[in-house]
């Protein structure tokens, strides 16, 4: 195979690996601060990519637009959740915890299956088939709009903790929950709004999805544990980990599905997470447990 | 043998012993009294009862939480499958070639795992991890007809072959049944034992066990082989009792969750919840079925959605599960609790 196949796949592979790490920092911003996993992401993300389908579908309304409204509910959803589920369970085991969760993703799975049938969506836009050259490259629009707005997403988020005064709060409950208490702040907003964030993110990176793969209720799983894959990969609780856990894991699904199957792919991811887990369990930038 | 009697009636009180003799009669006599189709839901209590047996022995007793027993599951009903279906090995030599596969499957893990400081968390993503893994891998496994699935030879039997398991679903819930008292006595006997202890010590505070001269690597190694080991028997049963084995079903995530659901909802770490716990679950779930089919509804989803609530219902309001709560208003004492 010619150079420039591999590049292009490359190419594809790192702007869907934008999109993952979207999806992985929402995970990332929820367990570096309310020290949860949500264990129910994936299913998170279908509910947006089912949003983005049905208003597509019935209105025309573009995804990448449809991203911002999308996100909102998802984060009205995240806040309610964590608020009104989650926030007595933070002082109960961790396997409680992830049980609850695991409760939480069997039921999104299944409502979808009966709203909407097991058979799979699509959203068709005009600009489905366009796409860019540049030299020998030759990238699909669709993944640059949608690793764009990946980009975009993420950086607003890092300016919201990096500058604005809930973002330095919030930081501040991840760093020392007790200190936080102290100088007054209202940490269970603070952790429901944290999981609001978290979940508008995988909103975001939902209806960004909608234009890459195929809608099924079953996706929930595998993008749960992609996720995981990501973050593990990455450095669990670090944000920039999380985005570059995304960039490296789509590109190497995007080049295992090209040397191989592409059926067999997130096996690679798997062996990623591995070999992460063995031998770098903090993950690429997340710092040593002290 | 009469340590072994001695061992497993120790402690045991005379009216536990009762209820335990009645629901043994109970249960030997119910394929003469029920029809069909309720030795059908009885199989899936007992096989849910001793899968979820088997995981409590990693979860319950060792405190660590596997997601991802489908794996030896459904390496037990392959390799077993794989056997009968290319060299009409029967199911109980293939189960011989299951379960050490199962068990070195779970050393694997549990090396990588426990040597490497895998916990938590992390290690019930490590559990799903590898049994994705095995799913993907089966998938595209020729041998074993990869996505297209392996069939095992179905007939109209005369009679019940039990040496090559085909036959009625009668002799199938005998079998089952047997392997739950089995798994059931196992347990006891493991956890009234100087490994049950250590395992309790363990779950309890990993930190003191060790400081207390436990090697804890070890106990655990043993938690998730033996685990690993007995799951193997439900997959092999599977295969038989199903005659069919797809890597899309019988590896999923969901067949890892329905394991756990018994003991989770039953008593996590108790001997008897897992057995309650599959009972209550499925009983519930199939009368759901049942009612929606009498209203002619189709809801591909429902049972899920119903297993879903249940789980949030008991994690968040009897964390300990049923069966604490109940015996403990029954005044039974559970060995494990």
């Amino acid at each position: 195979m010619p150079f420039d196949v591999y590049l292009n796949v490359a190419v594809g592979g790192v702007l869907t690996g934008l999109v993952y790490g979207l999806m992985a920092l929402g995970l990332s911003v929820i367990f570096g601060v309310v020290r949860v996993v949500n264990f129910a992401h994936g299913e998170m993300m279908s509910i947006a990519m089912f949003l983005a389908v049905v208003l597509f579908s019935a209105f025309h309304l573009d995804p990448l637009i449809m991203m911002v409204p999308i996100a909102a509910v998802l984060f009205v959803f995240g806040y309610v959740l964590q608020s009104g589920l989650i926030n007595p369970f933070i002082t109960r085991p961790e396997h409680s915890q992830f049980l609850l969760l695991v409760a939480l993703a069997i039921i999104i799975v299944n409502v979808l299956l009966i709203i909407f049938g097991p058979d799979a969506r699509t959203v068709q836009t005009a600009y489905a088939f366009d796409s860019f050259q540049l030299g020998p490259l030759l990238v699909d629009a669709t993944k640059v709009y949608a690793g764009a707005a990946a980009i975009v997403f993420a950086a607003l988020l890092f300016a919201f903790f990096r500058f604005t005064l809930i973002g330095t709060a919030i930081r501040a409950c991840a760093d020392n929950y007790t200190g936080a208490l102290v100088v007054g702040l209202n940490v269970n907003r603070l952790y429901a709004l944290t999981f609001g964030i978290g979940a508008a993110c995988v909103g975001a990176a939902g209806a960004m999805m909608t234009l890459i793969v195929d809608v099924t209720p079953m996706i929930g799983p595998t993008y749960t544990l992609l996720a995981f894959v990501i973050v593990i990969t990455g450095g669990l609780g670090s944000m920039p980990g999380a985005l570059l856990g995304g960039i490296l894991i789509g590109l190497t699904e995007a080049l295992a599905g090209l040397l191989f199957t592409p059926s067999a792919k997130s096996m690679f991811a798997f062996g990623i997470l591995v070999l992460v887990l063995l031998f770098r369990p903090q993950g690429i930038l997340g710092k040593r447990p002290a | 043998m009469s340590t072994f009697a001695a061992r497993l009636t120790a402690d045991v009180s005379r009216r536990t012993m009762l209820w335990l003799g009645a629901l043994f009669a109970a249960l030997v006599v119910a394929p003469w009294v029920v029809n069909d189709y309720f030795v059908t839901v009885l199989i899936l209590i007992l096989y849910l009862a001793f899968t979820g047996q088997a995981w409590n022995i990693m979860m319950g007793f060792t405190g660590q939480l596997s997601l991802g027993h489908a794996i030896y599951a459904g390496l037990g009903a392959y390799v077993a499958a794989a056997l009968f279906t290319r060299y009409g090995v029967a199911p109980w030599f293939g189960l011989l070639a299951a379960m050490p596969v199962a068990a070195a499957c779970g050393a694997v893990i549990g090396f990588l795992a426990f040597r490497f400081g895998v916990t938590g968390v992390y290690f019930a993503i490590l559990t799903i991890a590898f049994a994705e893994f095995a799913r993907i891998g089966f998938d595209h496994l020729d041998i074993v007809n990869a996505a297209a699935g392996l069939f095992l030879p179905v007939a109209q039997y005369a009679h019940n072959d039990l040496w090559r398991l085909r036959g009625s679903p009668t002799m199938f819930y005998y079998v089952i049944l047997a392997a739950t008292i089995a798994a059931f006595v196992l347990c006891r006997l493991l956890i009234t034992s100087r490994i049950g202890y250590f395992w309790l010590a363990i779950r309890e505070d990993e930190e003191a066990a060790r400081a207390v001269g436990i090697d804890t690597f070890r106990y655990k190694m043993y938690a998730v082989t033996i685990s690993a080991a007995v799951t193997s028997f439900a997959g092999v049963f599977y295969a038989f009792f199903y005659n069919n084995l797809f890597p899309e079903q019988v590896f999923n995530i969901s067949q890892s969750i329905q394991m756990i659901l018994g003991p989770v909802i039953g008593g996590v770490g108790t001997l008897f919840g897992p057995i309650l716990g599959a009972f209550v679950l499925t009983s519930l779930a199939e009368s759901l079925n049942s009612a929606l089919t009498a209203m002619g509804l189709d809801l591909p989803g429902a049972e899920q959605v119903f297993y879903g609530v249940c789980l949030l219902v008991v994690v968040a309001a009897l964390p300990e599960g049923i069966w604490p709560w109940l015996a403990q208003r029954f005044g039974i004492k559970d060995a494990a609790s």
